[in-house]
Formats: structure tokens, sequence, C-alpha cells
């Protein structure tokens, strides 16, 4: 896990400081990633009620797919 | 008599406010209202009932939604028939309240989630904050959540506990190509106050000698918990307009407990019907304190015996198929969508035994067969898009 964190932290400063590298795919490129199948939580009722069927009946908790993204629902 | 054999559900709930998918920072989530129906059932326990979640934003910069979520619960549980109890019977309903607001490439929201039954109530509170940079092709996010839970026993009038949560988070999102996105996210959860269940009991052998028996006393639990987790996932949008998906998660806490979760999905749409496929991988080791027969009453400072604590592996798979109403749009609707989901979940567990079934065959304490069951989780829900 911290090596994981590490590349986290990488990732993130070298997203921060851009590190003179330019946005390599531009807004008009991106029709594929705006389509609703590239979310696979893209009915958040349906995905809030799964991940909640899951977690409590696991000891695993958080980080999921659906969490922190802002509005909320179970 | 209720009991709270389910009550690690809804502490877990309360803070479940939090749970929607990350939106992009700079754009407000989709005004929409989803009514949904759920259904769980497995291990003699049947959980269903109502979810209404009602999105609209109120100017350019604003949205609220509201969200109605009741569980009926009817439950003979393997905890229940080890007791030696009879089956209850009871609701739990819960609501939210939230709000987010759009400024620039910035998204901040707010939430407050109620959670009441007769014998456990709950409350959070959940700030989240999301900002778009690079080109808009990185989004980070960034939460905390608050929750307060008030634990009563039913039966027993004088028990009153208490318990807090907190949760704060971190999550990056990433465009890597015009066809696939990545993202991690990291949460640490701290818990403090009584976080056993009072209707639960863990089972010493007895007499200690010979165990000839199982003794069961009530579960004694430490009174702090912290877990961290740290998820990676992606998507990838494939030439004939489908998408896969992956995710992949590990965990551990300060109880000892450590677990992964692997899940794959694949999205399909074909004409007016969109067909989701999933599947899904988790193997958890036990808490420390955990063991399905201690050698004698109060053999050590903690004892417990929840299953959910225990060493196990579950495996599922499942399916939603969509289909697309209202494609021209109908009254106040632009336009609308029917789904039925469909998920099986296997649990098999290893050092937890069922002791109902030993009974039945006579089994000594500590031979009884190990416990395992199948759960069928039901959604059927409409949505709508104004």
């Amino acid at each position: 896990m911290k090596a994981m964190l590490a590349i986290i932290v990488c990732v993130l400063t070298l997203g921060m400081t851009g590190c003179g590298i330019q946005p390599w795919v531009k807004p008009y490129e991106r029709q594929n990633l705006a389509d609703p199948i590239m979310n696979p939580n893209r009915d958040g009722v349906s995905a809030s009620y799964i991940h909640h069927v899951h977690e409590t009946r696991e000891s695993s908790r958080g980080a999921g797919s659906v969490s922190g993204g802002g509005c909320g629902c179970n | 008599m209720t009991r709270l054999f389910v009550a690690r559900t809804f502490i877990l709930l309360a803070l479940g406010a939090a749970q929607l998918p990350a939106a992009n920072a700079g754009v407000l989530p989709e005004e929409r209202t989803d009514l949904l129906y759920h259904r769980y059932s497995g291990d003699e326990v049947t959980v269903s009932g109502p979810s209404l979640l009602v999105r609209k934003q109120t100017s350019t910069n604003t949205s609220v939604f509201f969200n109605y979520y009741i569980d009926n619960i009817s439950s003979a549980s393997i905890d229940v028939r080890t007791s030696g109890a009879s089956r209850y019977i009871e609701e739990r309903t819960e609501q939210t309240l939230g709000v987010d607001y759009l400024h620039g490439k910035t998204t901040m929201g707010f939430a407050y989630t109620d959670s009441a039954e007769n014998d456990y109530e709950a409350t959070s509170y959940h700030f989240n904050l999301s900002q778009d940079f690079f080109g808009d092709l990185t989004t980070l996010s960034m939460g905390y959540s608050k929750g307060s839970d008030t634990i009563r026993q039913t039966g027993n009038p004088t028990y009153l506990q208490f318990a807090d949560k907190q949760s704060y988070r971190l999550g990056l999102s990433q465009i890597i190509t015009r066809n696939f996105t990545m993202g991690v996210g990291y949460e640490t959860i701290t818990d403090e106050g009584s976080l056993r269940n009072p209707y639960r009991v863990y089972s010493y052998c007895n007499p200690e000698s010979t165990c000839a028996a199982r003794g069961f006393a009530a579960e004694i639990y430490p009174n702090t918990r912290t877990s961290n987790a740290l998820s990676v996932r992606g998507s990838y949008f494939l030439p004939y307009r489908a998408a896969l998906h992956g995710e992949y998660k590990v965990f551990n806490d300060s109880w000892d407990i450590s677990a992964t979760t692997m899940s794959l999905g694949y999205t399909q749409p074909i004409s007016d019907f969109i067909i989701d496929l999933r599947y899904r991988l988790y193997s958890q080791t036990k808490a420390e304190f955990y063991n399905d027969l201690f050698n004698r009453v109060d053999e050590f400072n903690f004892l417990g015996r929840d299953k959910e604590l225990s060493t196990f592996d579950s495996v599922s798979f499942g399916t939603t198929i969509s289909y697309e109403i209202a494609k021209s749009g109908w009254w106040i609707f632009e336009k609308g969508s029917l789904n039925l989901s469909w998920d099986h979940i296997e649990f098999t567990y290893k050092d937890f035994r069922d002791v109902p079934a030993g009974r039945l065959l006579g089994s000594a304490p500590g031979t009884e067969p190990l416990f395992a069951f199948g759960a069928d989780v039901i959604q059927l829900f409409v949505s709508l898009w104004y």
C-alpha cells in the first residue's frame, strides 16, 4: 500500500506542476470518454445500493468506485 | 422484539451518503429522478424496499438532491438461528438532503443524512470538493464525513451507547488516452465508541476441560478502529462502442483485517438496450480478536464471533438490462429508461462454523461444517431526465 501511495503522490505532483507537459487529449477528442457507457456507475442510485450490499457484509470499506464524487444516497 | 444483527449495516450506511459516482468537477450532475425497488435475499434474510432520488438544478451553478430510502428487514440469519431466537421484522428509513455548487472548475458538495429505526439512529454530514485542471484531463477530489450513532437495545431500556465515525477521502481521475481513463482513490475511516453489536455473542468451550458444549456470552470489542483503503480503476472504450471496466482495491485496518477486491465489468449497447455484465472477487483475513470457538469464557480482553470479521471469500456476478424510453421526450421529460438488475453472491467462510447444522448432525463444538451461503440481489428501477 505504501508503494501505491507513493505513486499517487507522484502523479499528483506531476499533475499539479504540469512539468512542461501539455494536455495530450484535446476536448474535441473526448467524445468516446463522454459516452455514458464509460461510467460503470452511471445510475447512481443503483450503484450506491449494490456498493452498500457488498460493504455491509464485508469488513472492507472505503475508497470504492462510487465514492468521493459529491452527492449521495443509498 | 427487534435485534441489531444487521447493525453494522446502518453504521456504514450512515456514511454511505458520500457514495455516488465521481462527477467531473466542472459539470453539475444531471437533472434526473430515479425510483428503485431493491430486494436482497440470502441466509434466510430478506431486505427490500424503495429508494427515490430526485435531483434538480436550482440555478446555473447550484444543484440540490433528495433521497428517501427504506429497508424492510425480515431476518432469521445464522446469528438468529444460532441463538435460538425467532425471526424478527423491522424497518429502517433513511433520508439524505444535499447540495452541489459549481464555481469555475471547482465543485463543492454538502450532504446531510439521517437514518432511523427502533433501536438505532444515525446522522452524518458529508463534504466533498473536486477540481478540474491540466486542460480538464485531471480531476482531483477530496472529502470528509462525520457520523454520530445512538445505539439502543430492545428489551433493555437502560442500554444506551454511542459511536462516532469520521472519513477522509482523496481521489484522482486522469484521462490517459481518447479511449482510456484511470482513477485512484484513498480513504481513511476512524471509529470511536461502542462498535459491537449488543445482540451478538461469542462462543466458548463449556466446560473448558472437555468442551462438551458451546457456551455463549456478549461480545467485547475494542472501542476504536482505523481503516485504510486504496483503489485503482480504469475504463476503456472499445472500437465497436462498448466499454470495459476494472477495479482493484486493497484494505487493512487496526483490527488486523486485510482484504482485496477485484472487479471487472463490460457494457454493451444493443439498439435501445444497454447490457451490463459484471464479476467481482473479494477476500479478507480475520480480525485479531475473532474466533469461532474460544477455549473459555473471557479468555482475552476482546472477543468476537461476527462472521463479517472472519476469514472468508465471496464471488459475485450480475447483469443489468436497461431499455431507453421516451427518446423524443415526453411531457416534461427529455428521456427515460427502464432497468432490471440481478446479482448473485456466494460467500464461503474459512473459520466460521454453521452451529445450527452442527446441532442437526450431532457435531462436537468446533467440528461443525463451515458456513457458506448464496444471496440474490434484484433491483428494478425507472430513471427520468428533465
